[in-house]
């Protein structure tokens, strides 16, 4: 992989008590490419993505957004900075509607005085919200039913594509396919390549190595809070994964 | 595992169904078919008593305060909050504008009848109920949102407060000398046949439901009601909304002590007990979910009626009115009951 990196973490420290959770870790996603973050249990995976999504502080290391040192204090300043996180378990408001979901704290006003006066412009919302679910190829059974009424798969669909109307530049997702079913893995994973076509960069945390292998542009596995393997999916096998995940060293730098 | 029927690729049309229209309007659509119901069966059974205009302005006017203080209440359990205090906010409210009436009206030695006090008065003394409803409902936004006590307790608490001040500023004995024209124009009066009382509570409604399901802060206090934690990542103000919409319920119970005032020509500190309860079931007849995140005032207008209807019509026909807290009661049960076999069977689709 060439060029600068999109987002990069160099030498993440980040203790909690006497236990290291991150132990100079490294990090990086390019632009346009679907990122696999991979490792065990304990590896420090979702410690690092709370860190780069701003949920959390390192209490060392330096994080490079498009090549400038960026301070990522708060998910809000992330936001800002065009990344947002998608959470295993889901922040949408179940009893709201997909298009107010999209738009939850991020209401579209009305123009002229009713805006002022604080009257929400649903019909822009919701025709917004179409195009967005369409262009992104998410089916859904009525844009104006409550979200609790979807299928896990559509709920997940619905919390992806608020992401990525938000975030133009990268994507953070913990385990999206958790608890889905097989179809509803697959509208998932096309899904998310959609939104990689779209020019948005995610990071896709997975236990699944062959779902890594089937989405992923390339991988990096963090072992006992240190990065110790890049790859690139294309040629690689579920047991080199494996085998980076469970005996990788830091000792072994990829050639890039 | 057959996924295809739990994830359908039908695409509706963007149109609203009939049925969504109705469900989304009536809330809890069954609630309505049944206010309509009571309402036939009275005026058939007693058509000349029950449906006289004189019996359904009272109808009318005994709904209209308990309406006001359940508008407060229904923004309160959308954010899957609850105020017990609604009641005694009222009557602290109505005391403290009673007071303040009577000592600008000049005529403080008296303790009876009414003043002549100017509208000017009347209007500090509105601004006074009014603040001070606003004020309890600041404390308890406070409580519950920045101190994150359980608003039950907070409102529990703030209930036994706010009534034990208005009984020690007055000593426990009700202010009785009330400006006249209060009285005559709001309490007594009306504007085209239609009572003042009511028309306050109509234009509160309807301002209670556009700012509810057409505004920014309607739509925010569904969303903190429905998913707190994904509202505040969401980037909205979850506290600061909290804490305004536990201060509209307070002033909106401010407003109904001044209505009280108006209606009675005396605060009624020992009155209120009972209206936390009263606007809770409302609330909840009219669809509005315990559990926050759903709800109307167009519900809340209807389950408010549900109580006083049958109260009215229990009387008219000789049933002894004691049987309507047995019904209230059963009718409650019911309802909460189907909006958790709702909920239910939701989840599981």
């Amino acid at each position: 992989m060439s060029g600068t990196p999109l987002l990069e973490a160099r030498g993440i420290v980040r203790r909690f008590g006497h236990v290291q959770a991150l132990g100079g870790a490294d990090f990086s996603v390019y632009p346009g490419e679907i990122c696999a973050l991979i490792g065990d249990n304990g590896a420090g995976k979702s410690t690092l993505v709370r860190i780069l999504s701003g949920a959390d502080r390192p209490d060392a290391g330096e994080i490079l957004l498009e090549g400038k040192p960026v301070d990522l204090a708060s998910p809000g300043t992330a936001q800002q900075m065009g990344i947002a996180t998608v959470y295993q378990d889901l922040a949408l408001a179940p009893d709201l509607s997909p298009a107010d979901n999209l738009y939850l704290g991020r209401e579209l006003l009305r123009p002229g005085f009713l805006g002022s006066l604080g009257f929400v412009d649903r019909r822009r919302m919701r025709r917004n919200a179409t195009e967005q679910f369409s262009r992104l190829g998410v089916k859904l059974r009525s844009p104006r039913v409550a979200v609790a009424t979807l299928s896990g798969g559509q709920r997940q669909s619905v919390a992806i594509t608020r992401a990525a109307m938000w975030a133009d530049k990268l994507i953070f997702m913990d385990e999206p396919t958790a608890a889905l079913g097989v179809i509803q893995t697959e509208r998932v994973l096309n899904l998310i390549k959609q939104v990689r076509d779209q020019g948005i960069a995610v990071v896709l945390i997975s236990h699944n190595m062959p779902q890594v292998l089937e989405v992923a542009d390339r991988v990096e596995v963090l072992r006992l809070g240190q990065r110790v393997a890049q790859l690139p999916t294309l040629g690689s096998s579920v047991e080199q994964l494996v085998a980076a995940m469970t005996s990788g060293t830091l000792a072994k730098e990829p050639a890039s | 595992m057959s996924m295809t029927t739990s994830d359908p690729d039908t695409d509706h049309s963007d149109r609203h169904t009939l049925g969504e229209i109705l469900g989304r309007a009536l809330g809890g659509g069954w609630i309505f078919i049944l206010l309509i119901v009571l309402i036939a069966i009275f005026a058939a059974m007693r058509p000349t008593q029950f449906a006289s205009s004189y019996n359904l302005s009272t109808l009318a006017i005994n709904a209209a305060i308990l309406l006001v203080l359940a508008i407060g209440q229904t923004f309160v359990i959308i954010t899957a909050g609850i105020d017990l205090a609604v009641g005694s906010v009222l009557v602290f409210s109505s005391v403290a504008a009673a007071s303040t009436m009577l000592a600008l009206s000049g005529s403080a030695g008296s303790s009876y009848g009414t003043t002549d006090a100017s509208w000017g008065v009347i209007a500090i003394g509105t601004l006074v109920g009014v603040g001070t409803g606003a004020a309890w409902g600041l404390l308890n936004g406070l409580l519950v949102a920045f101190a994150r006590i359980p608003a039950l307790i907070v409102t529990l608490g703030t209930f036994g407060m706010s009534l034990g001040f208005a009984q020690i500023v007055t000593g426990g004995q009700d202010v009785r000398a009330v400006p006249e024209r209060l009285v005559d124009v709001i309490g007594s009066g009306s504007v085209a046949g239609v009572p003042s009382l009511v028309l306050i509570a109509v234009a509160v409604a309807i301002v209670a439901g556009i700012a509810l399901h057409l505004t920014r802060f309607g739509m925010r206090t569904f969303a903190i009601g429905s998913n707190a934690e994904g509202a505040r990542r969401a980037g909205i103000a979850v506290r600061k909304q909290t804490l305004k919409v536990y201060m509209l319920a307070g002033a909106l119970s401010g407003l109904a002590g001044i209505m009280s005032i108006a209606r009675f020509a005396t605060t009624t500190i020992g009155g209120h007990a009972g209206d936390n309860l009263a606007t809770i079931s409302a609330v909840v007849l009219g669809g509005t979910s315990l559990f926050g995140g759903v709800g109307t005032i167009v519900g809340t207008v209807i389950g408010v009626f549900i109580p006083v209807v049958l109260l009215n019509g229990f009387v008219i026909l000789g049933i002894p009115p004691f049987w309507q807290t047995v019904t209230m009661g059963a009718v409650l049960i019911l309802a909460v009951w189907i909006d958790q076999l709702k909920r239910r069977a939701r989840e599981r689709g």
